[in-house]
């Protein structure tokens, strides 16, 4: 009997997932010492994971990997993509390590978890077969589920985790079931396969079906409108650390997973789902912004933005060609720096025992902490798309694509919007700059590495707003290799 | 010495710069603060003056020109560069600016440093939109500057500051974004019909979008962003909220300068990129203008605030500004250029003193006051001289505009001509008629009876501006002799941009043929009345 052939295992292009992971372990490991070690040190073999990944994925740039048979793709896109959720994770991990001390329970597992799931968001952005973009979504889910619910004591805590779970698990098996048939439609779940199995037959019924429902799933991961409705819930309950997790790594994993399908596997079918994500993204953008307008929790307005921002970003998809991707891959970079720093200042502040999270207790806050006050409204005008910051160039990246590809329209509705979302961002503005406190609003608890992660995100948006050419036109080169 | 081609960042950069490094100075050390911000803003005057002595008024062509590479795949580059429209624009803003924080001297004492460099900041701004020479960096600008206006509006404003700050925002959020999707539209445009992809204006200005729907919109989606900046009746209404609320300060400028951006985007975006469309849609942006100027007059007349009376005072003199531009004459243009200057010097010199006397009596109501010669008689007079510049008395600056403007108007539609005429009466009307409520008459609020006159930092304020609105009534040409060559230049772009024949400069130059039939028959394509 011949010994089973292994398929040779190409480690390299998988280091910074295995970094990330094997961080993981030691965090779990760590927290098992029979003498408790201080959530200091736990938080820093974390932080130290996320950045050897981002070291490592920066070594690996314009090497490309395949592994485990190409189920795996670690290509420029994946490793971009894996720029943004590393930086993500590692600000969260910054800005919760005296966030979680005030807060909540003073365990590793925290940190554990969001090891795995910035792990599994790393896969998802790199999975190169529907089987492993399933897992890697998973993975990062399943972590998120719990995390949401952190806070066990409290009732929207575990409202939030419960209804993520039981949501995020329809809307799995919807995309489970979309994988089926299209495997059934073109006998492999392998992306590049697929895309040649299905070529001139765009059309096929077992196809198109199993490409709608693949949206559905991936719609409810993006929180794209009409299934949104978790995204403010979820937000609000969570804690504010794992709200950014959420809102910036989760959602840019699978934003990459879904160009990545979209543009290899199912490039046959570009004019049905572009016409489809058309209507998705004037919908949701919309959606989003009208809906914020009435928001009075500050989670839950970034949460109704988060959705907006996904309209903006599906305009990109939309477009498509060279342009489309390579604006939403650099739109997500200036995204995850934005909404990171955004929910970072809500982090830094309480009031009375509570955390601050309604809009008034922001009122006169520029008079007590100017310089925080400064951060979130930096943050703010960023969010609105207001020059010169990176906010503006993620937003004109994207509106030139749209036009690029004749959707002016679409490009239209897109600014209508950015004009209607400053309403609502500057509603806080307002309250920080315009009025005055009733009572005792939030105030600021002194982070040293909350402060840094907020330093780092304010440094993030003026770079990417002033000398934008350089990230951006690596995000385009990115793109190219999914469009071979 | 600064090397000369790196002058015009200088000027623009600098009370950025200067904005910057106050942040390190203590908050409290309050007299530093606004000394230093002074400074700076007299030095950037300064700076700005070799542009002017340096400027050949015989070119046509951009001076003082720079360009640096910022995003060349997308075909961005830092170009900045100034002509004869922006020179004055330029010169106007660096003037303004530190007058603007002298008259903040005691008014703003509530988060001073903020002040300051927020001010310094919206310098930079505005001086960025006259020298950018690319259109994406003049978006940048254009939005941009929006901030730290809405901050001064909304943190140091009056009562109801915070709806007028947002309604600001807001309204030129909404005409600028659709400006962006037209720049955008413009650019791959350009892109796939030379197959240059570029943002630089004097390369886009070269070639001209097929005349038809599509330049339609473009000019459309400009002129919106251009006509709420102006404001161009009726996309006026945020106007008297954000004059009326904003400090002092802030009035100044926005009349003096921000207002400015709408006309000058008008002469520097639309008529040149636009040449079919602005000839197209010329005739119903002068009957707005027209209407304007009716409207904003009749308006004024009523207001029982004198700052909502000059606040509306800016629809009627900018209407005037668009009159003269959208008659696309030799003397129109001069007259809305020189205009865009008088009405920057007179209605910032109002809102000055409009100012002061709200200082001293915490009432800015028409009806709160009367018989002030006897208390404040060096106000009093230096008021008069404002308050007829304003209206347009000869010998001062706001007659040579008027004219000019008039005499344009009259030669494309003598009608037009004369309902534009009343506004001027009606300015006489509603400035004297004020003037004469304030000024004149008994004293009847036994408050009055106290007031101190001028203070030396008001004079020092005051008498520049007065100097500048007489040399411009007597001496026009100093400041005219620098843009005429432009305008020139500008008339015969569009002329042979459109597809439209029409009757050359020189012909026009000899007025109104004894035919009857105005020459506006040839240059617009829909003839007026």
């Amino acid at each position: 009997m011949t010994p089973l052939a292994m398929p040779p295992v190409a480690i390299g292009p998988l280091a910074p997932v295995l970094i990330v992971l094997g961080a993981a372990g030691l965090v779990l490991l760590l927290d098992l010492l029979p003498r408790p070690v201080g959530r200091e040190l736990i938080a820093t073999v974390a932080l130290a994971g996320l950045v050897g990944a981002l070291l490592a994925t920066l070594a690996l740039w314009g090497k490309p990997g395949r592994a485990f048979q190409d189920m795996l793709v670690l290509d420029d896109f994946a490793l971009f993509a894996n720029v943004v959720i590393c930086y993500a994770a590692a600000l969260v991990v910054m800005l919760s390590i005296d966030y979680l001390g005030r807060n909540g329970p003073e365990t590793g597992e925290y940190y554990a978890l969001v090891l795995f799931s910035t792990g599994g968001m790393m896969l998802l952005a790199a999975a190169g077969d529907l089987i492993v973009l399933f897992l890697a979504l998973e993975l990062m889910s399943l972590s998120l589920y719990v995390l949401a619910g952190l806070f066990k004591r409290e009732l929207a805590a575990s409202e939030a985790s419960m209804k993520y779970f039981i949501l995020g698990a329809f809307a799995t098996s919807f995309l489970l079931y979309g994988i089926a048939l299209i495997y059934g439609a073109t006998g492999t779940t392998n992306l590049d396969r697929i895309a040649a199995a299905a070529a001139g037959r765009a059309h096929d019924p077992l196809l198109v079906i199993g490409l709608g429902l693949l949206l559905v799933g991936f719609g409810f991961k993006i929180s794209s409108v009409p299934f949104h409705m978790w995204a403010p819930d979820v937000y609000q309950g969570a804690p504010t650390s794992v709200t950014a997790l959420i809102a910036t790594g989760s959602k840019a994993a699978a934003l990459a997973a879904l160009i990545r399908v979209l543009v290899t596997a199912l490039r046959g079918s570009q004019p049905d789902w572009a016409v489809l994500l058309w209507v998705v993204a004037a919908i949701t953008m919309t959606v989003g912004n009208v809906v914020a307008i009435a928001q009075s929790n500050l989670k839950r307005l970034l949460a109704y933005s988060s959705i907006a921002h996904v309209g903006y970003m599906l305009i990109g998809v939309v477009a498509g060609g060279s342009a489309g991707p390579g604006a939403v891959l650099f739109y997500l970079l200036t995204y995850a720096f934005t909404t990171a720093g955004a929910f970072g200042v809500l982090t830094l502040c309480e009031r009375a025992q509570a955390e601050a999270v309604e809009v008034g207790d922001y009122a006169g806050l520029a008079r007590r902490h100017p310089v925080l006050a400064a951060a979130l409204g930096l943050f703010l005008l960023s969010l609105v798309g207001i020059p010169p910051l990176a906010g503006f160039v993620g937003k004109f990246y994207l509106f030139a694509a749209a036009v690029r590809a004749g959707y002016l329209w679409l490009a239209v509705i897109g600014v209508v919007n950015s004009a209607l979302a400053a309403y609502y961002y500057l509603r806080v503005v307002v309250f920080m700059y315009m009025r005055e406190p009733e009572g005792a609003g939030a105030r600021l608890v002194p982070s040293f590495a909350g402060g840094l992660a907020l330093a780092i995100a304010l440094i993030g948006i003026v770079l990417l707003g002033v000398i934008p050419a350089p990230f951006a036109d690596l995000a385009q080169a990115a793109v190219a290799p999914l469009l071979r | 010495m600064l090397p000369v081609t790196a002058l015009l960042s200088a000027v623009t950069f600098v009370p950025m710069l200067g904005g910057l490094a106050l942040v390190f100075v203590p908050r409290r050390r309050a007299g530093l603060l606004k000394t230093a911000a002074l400074l700076i803003a007299l030095l950037v005057f300064a700076l700005s003056l070799p542009l002017y002595f340096g400027f050949d008024g015989d070119s046509a062509d951009f001076q003082f020109e720079e360009q640096r590479v910022w995003m060349p795949t997308l075909g961005v580059s830092y170009h900045v560069g100034i002509d004869g429209i922006s020179l004055l624009l330029v010169l106007l803003t660096t003037f303004l600016t530190p007058l603007a924080l002298a008259s903040a001297w005691h008014a703003i004492e509530d988060r001073l440093k903020e002040f300051v460099i927020t001010m310094l900041v919206l310098e930079t701004g505005m001086l960025g939109v006259f020298v950018s020479l690319d259109l994406f960096l003049f978006y940048v600008f254009w939005e941009a500057m929006l901030i730290p206006m809405y901050f001064i509006i909304g943190v140091w404003g009056g009562a109801n500051r915070v709806y007028a700050a947002v309604k600001f925002v807001l309204y030129t959020l909404a005409g600028s974004l659709l400006m962006l999707v037209a720049i955008l539209a413009l650019y791959y445009r350009h892109g796939a019909g030379t197959g240059a992809y570029t943002f630089d204006l004097v390369t886009l200005a070269r070639w001209v979008v097929a005349p038809g729907l599509a330049q339609d919109l473009m000019f459309l989606a400009f002129a919106l962003a251009f006509a709420i900046k102006v404001p161009l009746f009726p996309f006026h209404t945020w106007l008297p909220d954000a004059h009326v609320e904003a400090p002092t300060a802030g009035s100044v400028i926005l009349a003096g300068v921000l207002l400015k951006m709408g006309t000058y985007g008008f002469l520097r975006f639309c008529l040149p990129l636009f040449p079919d469309a602005s000839l197209a849609f010329g005739p119903f942006v002068v009957a707005l203008a027209v209407v304007g100027i009716v409207y904003g007059a009749w308006v004024s007349t009523v207001q029982a605030d004198v700052k909502k009376l000059v606040a509306y005072s800016s629809v009627s003199h900018l209407g005037f500004v668009m009159l003269g531009i959208f008659t696309l004459t030799q003397q129109g243009l001069v007259g809305g250029v020189i205009q865009m200057v008088n009405h920057g010097l007179s209605t910032g010199a109002l809102f000055l003193m409009v100012g002061m006397i709200y200082e001293r009596r915490h009432t800015r109501l028409i009806a709160d006051f009367g018989g002030l010669w006897k208390v404040v008689p060096a106000f009093s007079a230096l008021f008069l001289i404002v308050v007829l510049s304003s209206l347009g008395l000869p010998g001062l600056n706001g007659f040579v505009g008027e004219f000019l403007i008039l005499v344009g108007a009259f030669g494309v539609s003598p009608w037009l001509a004369a309902v534009a005429t009343t506004g001027v009466i009606f300015a006489a009307v509603y400035l004297l008629w004020m003037y004469q409520r304030v000024i004149f008459g008994e004293i009847t609020h036994e408050e009055n009876r106290a007031l101190p006159d001028l203070s030396p930092r008001e004079w020092a304020m005051l008498v520049p501006v007065v100097v500048f609105i007489v040399w411009i009534g007597v001496y026009p040409t100093t400041f005219t002799g620098k843009t005429e060559a432009t305008l020139e230049a500008l008339i015969a772009q569009v002329q042979s941009k459109s597809a439209v024949p029409r009757v050359s400069l020189a012909e026009r130059g000899r007025g109104a043929p004894e035919s009857g039939h105005p020459p506006s028959a040839t240059v617009w394509r829909t003839p007026l009345p």
